[in-house]
């Protein structure tokens, strides 16, 4: 006779014993939990408020008209500085066109192929590798750019200098090709097999239901996978500072060395800005000036695909 | 497999109505079908008369839908399914690797069980089928939607808002429309496989009155699983069982008096 | 009254099939260009480094001379990093997550916080290290340190984080809870116990690869300053620092071709860590998937 207390008599004795630590504990877990949520906001607060104080400062010291109209970005300059974003703005629009001009076929192609023809099988080998060609550091793409796209290119184009638009813009295109590539094959697979079958069952190719059935329904989810390929490319640091140079020139000239946005900020960090010097708030001041288009992309990306969404 | 075919001999199948005086549209011979190693087909033979309905039932999962969507190699959208036989239509074998399927499809049409129309408007729905197959002319296309439409009984209640995505249609209206699609490539056979089976029973009224008048003049193979249907709408009616044809006659002597005993049972509802 | 004429139908299907033929051959090409693209990287770039890769070159600090230079500052510097970020940003982001499916109600607080992740994950890099340079740097005087790369990382790399471990908690099935709820568990022993273990492998999974992503991100760092020539070892969380892709930054950035090549050799290393953690990732994926 070891038994003498029965299982419910049991869990009875503990409850008691532990009531009151359970209370508090049931009561205070959400509410850390609710921190740590919450420390996603703050953040974003703390991205926002320090852009606007650091740039605030900048402002101060450098006119608004002087940095939207002014065609020249010559902070080094001792005597004259000049502080106009246009040059590393235009810098910055080359590299992403470039970069979309080499992504949207080849990521759009892609997403065609593994969605409306691949089989199974090809599928679940292609995406993977896809995904490594994702996971590779900017930093990487970087190196390729300079010592095997840039040099491969002065084969065809003599005269492109060893820093240029066209080689980063080329390897950042060729970075953003798996995120245009999945996401709009995610759109392509929302069109529902039905709707594929109701095409082929009147004498489609596979072609003609890619083009004229499945393309205009996912249109809007493709759209927003550009844009926020375009917003990515726009954001891209590491290739652009290797392999475009340091020259800020307001222009599309994509064989010579220009400096984007990003660029420009990882110069200054690089180098020694003293704190408090106006070259130090200028990066606060390209910063925002980044955060806001980025945004506007990521924000505008979400309202196509929202919108325009087709309820199938 | 073998020994399947075996006890089965080919004297042992004569389910075939008498048909001297009609002509028949498509052939099915020795018909076998596999999903992977399931078989889902079991040596169907079968002739399907032109210009008229002909019902197939048998319980869910018989393969029914499996035998219909082969007669226009729907079913080979599915990688692992293996054919073998032969379907004749209008005398040529159609599993031939060699036959197009794009051109097969325009001469076999389909229905789906689902409503499945395009995310388009519903002009653009009845005209993708004309202008893919190279009908490019707007007033061409204009007069081949108008009569689609009106074959598929529906031009009157969309005759107003043709440039509507088709969406905002009913249930039954999408239906319709998709009878309308498939009849704008003007095809000589209409698969339906259940196209009641997702509406409600004024719609599904519709539809049957619709395809009482297509069978003038088209060669209408109609799957369903409800035997009323069958009895009100087909002249001939086939029976499926486990992926076998049991028994195929006209549908009156079907309902009346089946010749077999398993399709007694199925339609006097002691299974399926 | 006939449209449609069978033979010019009979002629057209001829060459539409052509057409997507020869389309689908081009799709085709274009995917395997991407590959090609991968596999010239990866060819480039181990024919580049693979022969300066030696036991030294782990062991050695970076160096003038090219035959001398190793990565053992910024390998170092990269695992200190790592062991900063990571249990910070695992446990901010779990229990996010938690929150976020757990006890969050539906309101417009709660849709709030999602958006706010989700577009915090769009967010370029570099803008996060403007903000580690404000506030971690600057205004909480942590100086260049390891401490501030540490959690300028972790926020860069939570929301990644949150979102793969709310998808973990998703795929955990109702019943399970339920049965929990069924025997007099409280909210958290339901979690505790039943969601969370049953969450767990989704959640690492998703935590290294976002730990891996943090591993090849240059920018942020170098905007908070981090060194890139260092010969030492980070001994605290205070020390200055290098990562591996600023090292190979360095190298790449070096007029010599002789450092191009250690910058390879750099990038094989890094390659490596990389793949070793996304293996770790699949396997653990692969492993505890079967389980429902
Ligand atoms: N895509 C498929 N893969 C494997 N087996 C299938 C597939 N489609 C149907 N089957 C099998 O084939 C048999 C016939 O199915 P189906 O033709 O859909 O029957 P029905 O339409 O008469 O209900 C069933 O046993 C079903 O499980
Ligand atoms: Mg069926």
């Amino acid at each position: 006779m070891k038994k003498h207390l029965s299982v419910s008599e049991l869990i009875q004795q503990n409850k008691q014993k532990s009531r009151a630590f359970a209370s508090i504990r049931e009561k205070t877990i959400p509410f850390i939990l609710f921190i740590c949520a919450v420390i996603s906001v703050f953040t974003t607060l703390g991205i926002i408020f320090t852009l606007l104080f650091e740039t605030f400062t900048f402002f101060n010291r450098v006119p608004f008209i002087e940095f939207i109209t002014s065609k020249e970005w010559l902070p080094f300059f001792e005597s004259d500085p000049s502080y106009g974003i246009l040059p590393l703005l235009s810098g910055t629009l080359v590299v992403a066109v470039i970069a979309m001009v080499a992504a949207i076929p080849l990521g759009l192609t892609a997403a065609i192929y593994l969605s409306e023809y691949a089989s199974e099988r090809t599928k679940r080998t292609l995406k993977p590798i896809l995904e490594v060609l994702a996971g590779i550091p900017t930093i990487v793409y970087g190196f390729f750019a300079l010592t095997f796209v840039t040099p491969l290119l002065q084969k065809f184009i003599p005269d492109l200098s060893f820093f240029n638009a066209l080689s980063p813009g080329i390897v950042v295109g060729i970075m953003i090709i798996p995120m245009v590539a999945s996401l709009s094959e995610d759109a392509m697979n929302a069109v529902p097999n039905s709707i594929r079958e109701g095409a082929l069952g009147l004498g489609a190719t596979r072609f003609e239901v890619a083009f004229k059935i499945v393309l205009p329904a996912a249109l809007s989810g493709i759209i927003a996978s550009f844009v926020l390929a375009i917003s990515r490319a726009i954001g891209e640091t590491m290739i652009v500072t290797i392999a475009g140079g340091a020259t800020p020139t307001l222009g599309f000239d994509v064989t010579s060395s220009i400096q984007t946005m990003t660029a420009y900020i990882v110069q200054v960090s690089l180098g020694d800005a003293a704190y408090g010097s106006t070259i130090y708030y200028s990066i606060y001041a390209v910063g925002i000036t980044l955060f806001v288009f980025t945004l506007i992309m990521n924000l505008l990306a979400q309202y196509i695909s929202k919108k325009f969404r087709e309820a199938y | 497999m073998n020994t399947l075919m075996k006890s089965k001999p080919l004297n042992q199948n004569p389910i075939q109505p008498k048909q001297e005086h009609k002509k028949t549209v498509i052939e099915v011979n020795r018909l076998n079908l596999w999903y992977g190693e399931d078989q889902a087909l079991k040596d169907i033979h079968m002739n399907i008369p032109e210009n008229k309905a002909t019902a197939i039932i048998g319980p869910s999962g018989c393969g029914k839908s499996t035998f219909i969507k082969t007669l226009n190699r729907m079913v080979e959208l599915i990688p692992t399914v293996k054919i073998t036989g032969n379907i004749f239509y209008r005398e040529k074998n159609i599993l031939d690797p060699k036959y197009r399927v794009e051109e097969l499809r325009t001469r076999v049409g389909m229905v789906f069980q689902k409503p499945n129309p395009f995310p388009k408007s519903i002009y653009e729905n009845v005209a993708y089928g004309p202008k893919i197959h190279g009908i490019k002319k707007k007033k061409i296309l204009d007069e081949i939607v108008e009569k689609s439409l009106r074959d598929a009984a529906i031009w009157n209640e969309v005759k107003d808002r043709l440039h509507e995505n088709a969406y905002g249609l009913s249930g039954g209206q999408q239906q319709r429309l998709c009878i309308a699609r498939c009849l704008a490539i003007e095809p000589d056979v209409i698969l339906m496989d259940e196209p009641t089976s997702a509406l409600d029973p004024i719609s599904t009224l519709k539809v049957e009155e619709l395809v009482k008048k297509l069978k003038e003049n088209y060669s209408i193979i109609i799957v369903t699983h409800n035997m009323q249907q069958a009895a009100r709408i087909s002249d001939q009616t086939a029976f499926f069982l486990n992926g076998e044809l049991v028994e195929m006659d006209h549908t009156s002597k079907v309902f009346s008096n089946p010749r077999d005993k398993r399709t007694e049972d199925y339609i006097t509802g002691r299974f399926g | 009254m006939h449209f449609i004429n069978r033979e010019t139908i009979q002629k057209q299907t001829k060459k539409r099939m052509a057409v997507n033929h020869l389309l689908k051959t081009l799709f085709f090409a274009a995917t395997m260009f991407s590959l090609l693209v991968l596999a010239v990287l990866f060819y480039r770039i181990f024919t580049q480094g693979f022969e300066h890769l030696s036991f030294d070159f782990l062991t050695n600090f970076a160096s003038r001379k090219p035959e001398e230079a190793g990565i053992k500052a910024a390998l170092y510097g990269t695992i200190w990093l790592m062991a900063i970020t990571g249990p910070i940003s695992i446990v901010l982001g779990i229990g996010s997550a938690i929150y976020l499916e757990m006890y969050a109600k539906q309101s417009r607080f709660t849709r709030f916080i999602q958006t706010n992740i989700s577009n915090l994950a769009g967010v370029p890099s570099i803008v996060f290290g403007l903000l580690g340079l404000t506030v971690f740097v600057r205004m909480l005087e942590m100086g260049r340190s390891v401490l501030a790369g540490g959690l300028t990382m972790s926020l860069l790399i939570l929301p990644i984080i949150v979102v793969a471990a709310q998808e973990a908690i998703r795929a955990v099935p109702q019943e399970l809870q339920e049965a929990s709820y069924g025997m007099g568990a409280t909210k958290w022993q339901t979690i505790w116990r039943v969601v969370l273990p049953a969450a767990l492998p989704g959640m690492m999974t998703g935590s290294i690869l976002a730990l891996s992503r943090a591993v090849g991100e240059t920018a942020p760092l170098i905007v908070i300053g981090a060194l890139s020539y260092v010969a030492f070892v980070p001994d605290s969380i205070w020390s200055g620092f290098t990562v591996m892709p600023i090292q190979i930054y360095n190298w790449t950035g070096r007029p010599q071709e002789a450092f191009h090549d250690i910058a390879a050799a750099g990038i094989i290393v890094l390659l490596a860590l990389l793949i070793l953690m996304n293996s770790i990732a699949v396997f653990i994926r692969n492993k505890f998937s079967k389980r429902h």
